[in-house]
């Protein structure tokens, strides 16, 4: 995406007067010529003229030439004293006013040519009459720019313009658009002309072709169209009513449509972080039946690693964050390494002591986290290429954050399965989740594989916070609420069953998200809660249940 | 009695066993029955004593057919048909896997045949009871591991299993009556622990906690008794002792043990089943059952 | 009562303890003199009543994890629903005293408002009722919740995470002003109980005799189940679950029990605690608070009834203690005890006094 953005910058900047002056080729400096003469034309105190030379400037077709009309329209085209040059001068203080004196540049050439007193320039005055013929040749030359995008930029501002005599320029405009975003935004504009049209055939084709249009002019117009209060406004004729409110009505439904895409995407992405979050918990759980209340505090260590990582590298925003992935996978990896072999492994067989002190390690980890960076939240910032949002079609946009986030968990989910499923380690891990005794016996030294798999399911908290820093608020409380909800996926999952845990928190994620606007945040985590509660009536061993033999022990 | 208790709620799970066997999968809990129309007037219809429940047309107090129990497509049991007599010492043989722990998970209600009819007596349905009631009952099981509570005394840990009404409120009002004490003092006598009564059950030795395990069942007043791997890790001693309280039992209960030690199995039993891959292989007296091709084959040969 | 204390040293201690602390401790806030050394100020006996309550709910959740092995991590919110039944009372009884003067809603409903009360605040303007939901929301809470939990089975860290998921919500619930509980600032600003001021000493010194009481009878009771037969089985499902149920018990019905009486006890403890106190907020249901009183319990020794309590209180002091001269000390020093009392003193102080007896007799014997 930045790439497109740079892209577009770099047209921008070709389209520039100032990078034409660079140039001097035999051809450019005819047509310099032929700019500056025309400009000179403007030059005169005849309205009439003033209109010619207009035309005739337009005609030309060049950047310059829409700079200067507009300059013209805006008031800011003045003659230098003296010299009777044309050139543009703007205010040296906005709020001083004229007082304060102008600064100003070549009308052709661009050229810096100083400030000068209220009286160094005179304005090159316009009528309603010129103004509004010159409103007209602007639009049009803006319409025929090289740039798709400063064509839709034009057609908008002709639309808000609400003037109807630009209506035709538009109309010549949708002859020769090959651009369909362009087009589309023409029509549009054309619509809201037609919706305001006096005459009622005109009105009714108008209404028949908004149909699904999202544009919110559209929908005002419509709107006011269908209202049968006259107090709002007039009264339309019972066919125009009927007609707008069945184009209201098709709009809506695209409009619901779209909502509910998006809220889709909104609780797959809150599922994503549920799932890159629970995913660790699930394997430790799995493979050691014990449940390491410090992973929410694992999670915030990839936040903050996120956050020094960033601190370290000023200069390189963009990609400290793709460094910060390895980082926090380590710092979190190794610290929940410390905790098996300091903590856990003294405790096996006693799931609830281990619970209790992991607890206390995670007590620990938030005062530490609190005293060396401080209790106050810390601010990570989001690289370029993550921030803004993409739009899908007209109306339905997704954060780029979030379509990252989202991208990113189906990735460290992806690199999780391939890890439990094509190595060794995996092997391991996945022979002693089922049967422990037995996986001893096969001589797989079940301490290493404890401390490995323990290390992995928090080196993926830590890679859950990198994500999680692009979301919320870096601090130390980040990770409490988190262990509850993972637990919840976890449980609703299946124990030990990477699937389930992806296919839980997806599907938590979204129903969250369908609650939340009906029921409101909290209540819609307390209905979660209690359907899980009453879920686990019905399949005790979630989901995906291990079966057999082994899970009965 | 809490017997009566229990089988007052069962009423509605008596069924014929001529019934087919193709029926609808039983429910998980015996509670939700309670919707059915049907046992609407539950209270209405007359308790069944245990003797009547158990009356013994044929004679035979356990009654196993067709059940098929599969872990993810493995059969642990292949269309099982067992039949065990009242009164009778029987002797569940077989290698391992041969699915002797999962016939005990389906008598006791533990495991869910997918299909098949497991009968207590002749109406009791063992596939819609729980596990309490089916203990309730009187089908009594000791585990291969020996299962006390090691932080009660043996007195305390047949206090605990003796046939009682076992409901929160009345076991907080309990007190122990003379005769019951008498009852624990004379099971412990039968167990040989009387001298360890007040010695915590953690502390007793392997074998007597076996015992006490068994001292346990009985404190039930059962009518069958599940025994797994009694003398594994016994000493010799304690395996003699243990065949003579096995053989004693037999007669006033119906005893199925599994067994892995032969001498163990010929010095109690009477009638031996083979089961190999979730199926009876061969059924008959010790001596028959050991000179029959097919056992040697799976079982004894790979012993001997 | 002496039968249930056969052979209970540490009982006998603590309901020594508590029989001096309601004589003297009154006595020395209310009849000596403020300048004498043996004065107690009203600050202390706020505090050591604070300390009875957390007591109260430390014996509670030991009857249910030391006895029963379930581990709860939700009693904070039996404890603080008990409290929120005492404090609507408590708001009740403010009448027309409140800030904007409403003869009948608390000040918080005038300003979100509201023009009448809730239905669920009717009756709270009478002690009895105010007294009976003190016992019946949480109970019913804790026997719905408990009903769901243990007849699935679901025990062990199961158990505990959804507790802690229970006491999550219930705090995200009573955080909103719409509940009608006050929202964020909870219920304060307290008059009267029973006609008597709460910023009187002898008020106070009359909730503190009541608290000390209150925690002797919740001893007794506690010690009263688990010395009966119903203890046994307890301790026996606690060790062998499917043991117990194979001889006849209904695990789950039992679990069911001694929960519901647990939370009932809980909720009697919050109640004690608000009009000492003087606030009940929604921070009461922090999971946080919760799993700090798993810890007072493990520390004290859990399984023993008086070990609870006296870890309620020593680990408690060492709070009040830290929190003002080392704040930033407490967080560690509280999750460095999870990690070493889990680690070095499964059976906390009581267990390290035990073996030290032990130790003490072998060598008498020797």
């Amino acid at each position: 995406m930045g790439a497109r953005r740079l892209f577009s910058a770099w047209r921008f900047l070709i389209a520039t007067p100032l990078f034409l002056l660079a140039p001097t080729t035999v051809a450019l400096a005819a047509e310099d010529a032929v700019v500056q003469a025309a400009v000179d034309a403007l030059n005169t105190r005849s309205f009439d003229d003033k209109r010619i030379a207009a035309t005739e400037l337009a005609a030309i077709d060049d950047p310059r030439a829409a700079v200067v009309l507009e300059a013209l329209l805006a008031g800011e085209l003045f003659t230098e004293r003296g010299s009777g040059r044309l050139v543009i001068a703007t205010l040296v203080d906005e709020a001083a006013g004229p007082r304060a004196g102008y600064a100003l540049r070549d009308a052709v050439t661009d050229e810096d040519l100083g400030e000068t007193g209220r009286r160094g320039a005179r304005r090159v005055t316009v009528n309603n009459a010129l103004r509004r013929y010159l409103r007209g040749l602007v639009a049009g030359m803006r319409l025929r720019d090289a740039d798709p995008g400063n064509r839709i930029a034009a057609v908008r501002a002709v639309a808000d313009a609400a003037d109807p005599d630009l209506g035709s320029l538009l109309r010549e405009r949708l002859v020769v658009e090959t651009e369909s975003d362009v087009r589309d935004a023409i029509v549009t504009a054309l619509t809201v002309f037609d919706l305001d049209s006096a005459d009622e055939a005109t009105r009714l084709a108008a209404i028949a072709a908004s149909h699904g249009n999202l544009d919110g002019t559209v929908r005002m117009k419509l709107t006011a169209l269908a209202s049968d209060d006259p107090d709002a406004g007039p009264v339309h004729s019972e066919a125009v009513r009927t007609a707008a409110k069945d184009a209201l009505a098709g709009i809506e439904r695209t409009v619901a449509r779209f909502q509910t895409v998006e809220t889709i995407l909104f609780g797959l992405s809150l599922g994503s972080i549920l799932v890159l979050a629970a995913i660790g918990l699930s394997i430790t759980f799995g493979v050691m039946g014990v449940i390491n209340m410090a992973h929410g505090e694992l999670i915030m260590l990839g936040a903050y690693t996120t956050y020094v990582v960033q601190t370290l590298m000023p200069g390189a925003l963009e990609y400290s964050i793709i460094v910060a992935i390895p980082a926090a996978f380590v710092v979190s990896g190794l610290v929940g390494i410390a905790i098996e072999r300091g903590v856990i492994r003294f405790l096996y067989g006693r799931p609830l002591e281990t619970l209790l002190a992991t607890f206390g390690v995670s007590l620990i980890l938030q005062q530490a986290v609190r005293s060396i960076f401080s209790p106050l939240n810390r601010a990570v910032a989001t690289p370029e290429w993550m921030s803004g949002s993409w739009e899908i079609v007209s109306g339905l946009s997704f954060t780029y954050n979030r379509l990252y986030t989202l991208i990113f968990a189906g990735l460290v989910f992806m690199a999780l399965l391939v890890i439990l499923q094509r190595t060794r380690l995996g092997l391991e891990v996945r022979a002693t989740m089922q049967n422990r005794s037995m996986a001893r016996a096969m001589g797989i030294k079940s301490a290493r594989v404890d401390a490995l798999t323990f290390g992995l399911g928090a080196g993926i908290a830590g890679v859950a916070g990198v994500a999680l820093s692009q979301l919320t608020n870096v601090g130390p409380n980040l990770g409490q609420g988190y262990i509850v909800d993972s637990f919840l996926v976890v449980v609703f999952g299946g124990v030990g069953n990477l699937w389930g845990t992806l296919v839980a928190g997806l599907s938590l994620g979204v129903v969250n998200k369908f609650l939340e606007p009906v029921t409101g945040a909290v209540v819609a985590k307390i209905i979660v809660l209690v359907f899980i509660i009453l879920f686990i009536q019905k399949r005790p061993r979630g989901l995906f249940p291990q079966k057999g033999r082994a899970a009965e022990a | 009695m809490a017997f009566g208790d229990v089988a007052s709620s069962l009423a509605g799970t008596l069924r014929m066993p001529d019934e087919p066997a193709t029926r609808p999968p039983p429910r998980p809990r015996a509670r939700w029955q309670m919707l059915e129309r049907d046992r609407v007037w539950d209270f209405l219809i007359e308790k069944p004593t245990r003797d009547e429940l158990l009356a013994a047309d044929h004679g035979y107090i356990l009654y196993l057919e067709d059940v098929t129990v599969s872990f993810d497509g493995f059969k642990a049991l292949d269309a099982l048909t067992l039949y065990v007599d009242i009164g009778e010492l029987r002797c569940v043989i077989g290698p391992n896997g041969a699915g002797k722990t999962t016939m005990m998970d389906v008598i006791t209600g533990k495991t869910r045949p997918d299909i098949g009819a497991a009968f207590y007596g002749q109406r009791l349905d063992l596939t819609r009871l729980s596990e309490p009631e089916i203990a309730a009952l009187g089908i009594g099981r000791k585990f291969q591991k020996p299962t006390v509570f090691e932080n009660h005394t043996a007195f305390e840990n047949l206090e605990l299993a003796m046939s009682a009404d076992k409901r929160v409120w009345p076991t907080l009002k309990a007190r122990l009556k003379g005769d019951e004490r008498d009852r624990i003092d004379a099971t412990l006598a039968t167990i040989g622990l009387i001298e360890h009564g007040d010695q915590r059950a953690g502390t007793l030795s392997h074998g007597q906690k076996q015992w006490l395990e068994i001292g346990m069942l009985l404190m039930q007043n059962p009518l069958v008794l599940l025994v797994d791997e009694p003398v594994a890790g016994m000493t010799r001693r304690e395996s003699e002792l243990t065949a003579e309280l096995l053989t004693r039992l037999a007669g006033d209960h119906s005893v199925i043990v599994v067994e892995h030690d032969m001498d163990f199995v010929r010095s109690i039993a009477r009638r031996v089943t083979v089961l190999h891959e979730g199926r009876v292989l061969c059924e008959g007296p010790f001596d028959a059952v050991q000179d029959d091709e097919r056992v040697r084959e799976v079982y004894l040969g790979v012993d001997a | 009562m002496a039968r249930l204390l056969n052979h209970e040293r540490g009982g006998w201690i603590l309901l020594a303890v508590l029989a001096v602390l309601a004589v003297v401790v009154p006595v020395a806030n209310l009849a000596v003199p403020a300048d004498s050394v043996f004065h107690v100020s009203t600050y202390t006996v706020t505090l050591l009543g604070k300390y009875l309550c957390y007591a109260m709910l430390a014996v509670a959740l030991d009857l249910v994890w030391g006895y029963c092995g379930i581990l709860s991590l939700g009693h904070g919110a039996f404890f603080a629903l008990g409290g929120y039944a005492m404090g609507m009372y408590l708001m009740r009884q403010i009448g027309d005293r409140g800030v904007y003067g409403h003869p009948e809603l608390p000040d918080f409903m005038v300003f979100l408002n509201w023009d009448a009360l809730p239905w669920y605040w009717y009756g709270f303007d009478q002690f009895w009722f105010a007294m009976l939901m003190v016992a019946l929301v949480p109970g019913l809470l804790a026997f719905v919740f408990g009903w769901l939990a243990f007849r699935s089975r679901v025990t062990g860290v199961y158990l505990s995470i959804m507790t802690q998921a229970l006491t999550y919500a219930l705090m995200l619930a009573f955080f909103r002003n719409e509940m009608g509980f006050g929202g964020n600032n909870g219920l304060t600003d307290f008059k009267d109980i029973l006609g008597a001021n709460l910023q009187a000493d002898s008020t106070r010194a009359v909730l503190f005799v009541v608290t000390a009481l209150a925690l002797a009878l919740a001893y007794l009771f506690c010690r009263l189940v688990v010395t009966s037969k119903l203890g046994r089985v307890m301790t026996a499902m606690r060790d062998a679950e499917d043991r117990t149920r194979f001889i006849g018990y209904r695990v789950e019905r039992f679990q069911l029990a001694v929960f519901t009486a647990s939370a009932v006890l809980a909720g009697i403890a919050g109640a004690l605690y608000v009009p000492q106190v003087g606030i009940i907020n929604p921070s009461e249901f922090q999971p946080l608070n919760s799993i700090e009183l798993v810890v007072w319990v493990a520390v004290g020794g859990r399984g023993t009834l008086y070990g609870a309590a006296l870890g309620a209180g020593v680990v408690n002091y060492a709070k009040t203690v830290l929190t003002g001269t080392l704040p930033e000390v407490w967080l560690f020093a509280l999750g460095a005890l999870f990690v070493l009392v889990t680690l070095a003193l499964p059976k906390g102080i009581v267990g390290l006094w035990r073996r030290r007896q032990q130790s003490r007799r072998n060598l008498a014997h020797a």
